[in-house]
């Protein structure tokens, strides 16, 4: 446990008065306010030192305490024994009892406040009423967002994803079919509640990134495809590239650039539907021969001829 | 809480919350809670919550009035749609790094 200068927590002299130390916390909590800094996880740290300094400073008991021991605060409660056992001895000589002025760990509250605070305050208790601020209220704790990044393979296939988010380990389980932008919520993964109340939720919103061989439009995937121009002319087979491995297609004789064939139920898995997938649109991509031989040019020409 | 169907009765949630009546009717007339009126009386959706606890302590914690709140909500969307759009163009970006590199 690490001694912390609340002063310094707020930016103030050991002199500051009750107006200062209002008017630090005030500007430091605009700053720092975890509402304002969703998904910033040291402002929220730092909001929870200014509040607490805050909640210490601005009580005269608290902070009178604080300054009495200060960074000796460790010993603060063996002090108070002695201190109350050397009371207690006096007043029974001289035949009547005293009770030296302990802090009851019922005075204050723990909340999200650090093992100093907790330490020198004690912890477990509620928070009472401070500032005109009541918060025996139950608050649902804040929720996190956040970002995953897919690849269209990646998403194609329901898989197990696990991250770290505040330090905490968090295993899903991603299902095939899943959309770019798309947002799922993880009930209770969110920052714990106060006061006893349920922790936020956490929603993760996935980013697919774009494939370069394969579009994806809702369910459907697009893709071209090359073809010579013999197969294009004449008709033959084409082993084509599918998210599920190769397929033999059979081709058209005649077969024109940009032409267009769907293959049913070779194209993305549909969400949460198993076994059910959309299409795969397959433009075919005419490829003129180029550097043609001699024998190839003249072939060309008797062809045109013929045709002509 | 009494809970109908998803709705919560205006005046348990005051109560619940620790709230002025007045405060949720102003965040009412500032278009950021939503309420619903059955047989005259006033509820809040369940789905609202959240926001509402976010609203509650905004005014705790910083002492904004609903006005401020309101623009405070209102920054606070356009910053969640901009880092969304920030991580669109990034990952289009990404992609055309990709093809530099090949």
């Amino acid at each position: 446990m690490e001694f912390i200068d609340y002063y310094k927590a707020l930016g103030l002299e050991k002199s500051a008065s009750q107006e200062d130390i209002k008017k630090a916390y005030r500007k430091l909590a605009r700053q720092y306010h975890p509402d304002l800094n969703p998904n910033d996880k040291e402002a929220h740290q730092k909001f929870q030192r200014i509040n607490e300094a805050h909640e210490v400073l601005s009580d005269p008991e608290k902070r009178k305490k604080y300054d009495q021991y200060g960074e000796n605060w460790k010993h603060a409660e063996e002090f108070e024994k002695a201190q109350q056992s050397r009371q207690s001895r006096s007043a029974h000589s001289q035949g009547r009892s005293s009770y030296g002025e302990g802090f009851s760990s019922e005075d204050f509250s723990s909340g999200d406040f650090s093992d100093f605070f907790n330490s020198m305050f004690g912890g477990g208790g509620g928070f009472g009423e401070s500032g005109g601020r009541s918060r025996q209220a139950k608050f649902r704790g804040q929720d996190y967002n956040a970002e995953m990044q897919l690849t269209l393979k990646e998403a194609s296939v329901t898989h197990q994803r696990t991250f770290t988010i505040n330090d905490k380990n968090v295993r899903i389980t991603v299902p095939a079919g899943i959309a770019d932008g798309q947002t799922i919520k993880l009930k209770g993964h969110g920052a714990p509640g106060v006061n006893g109340g349920p922790a936020g939720d956490l929603y993760i919103t996935f980013h697919i990134t774009e494939d370069p061989v394969f579009k994806r439009l809702g369910d459907d995937l697009y893709t071209t495809v090359e073809l010579d121009l013999y197969t294009a002319v004449l008709g033959g087979e084409k082993v084509v590239d599918t998210f599920d491995g190769k397929v033999k297609l059979k081709v058209n004789a005649g077969t024109q650039n940009g032409a267009k064939t769907r293959l049913k139920g070779k194209g993305f898995p549909v969400y949460k539907k198993d076994g059910a997938a959309g299409d795969l649109i397959i433009t075919w991509n005419v490829k003129l021969p180029v550097n043609l031989t001699e024998k190839q040019k003249e072939l060309f020409k008797e062809l045109a001829q013929l045709s002509n | 809480m009494p809970v109908t169907n998803d709705l919560i009765l205006r005046d348990e949630c005051c109560i619940h919350y620790n709230i002025e009546v007045s405060f949720l009717d102003r965040l009412h007339e500032y278009g950021l809670i939503e309420m619903v009126s059955l047989e005259e009386k006033q509820f809040i959706h369940t789905g609202q919550l959240s926001e509402l606890e976010k609203f509650i302590r905004l005014h705790r914690d910083l002492e904004l009035n609903v006005e401020g709140i309101g623009v405070v909500s209102n920054l606070l969307d356009r910053m969640k749609r901009m880092q969304q759009e920030m991580a669109e163009l990034r990952n289009r970006l990404y992609l055309y790094r990709d093809v530099d590199e090949l």
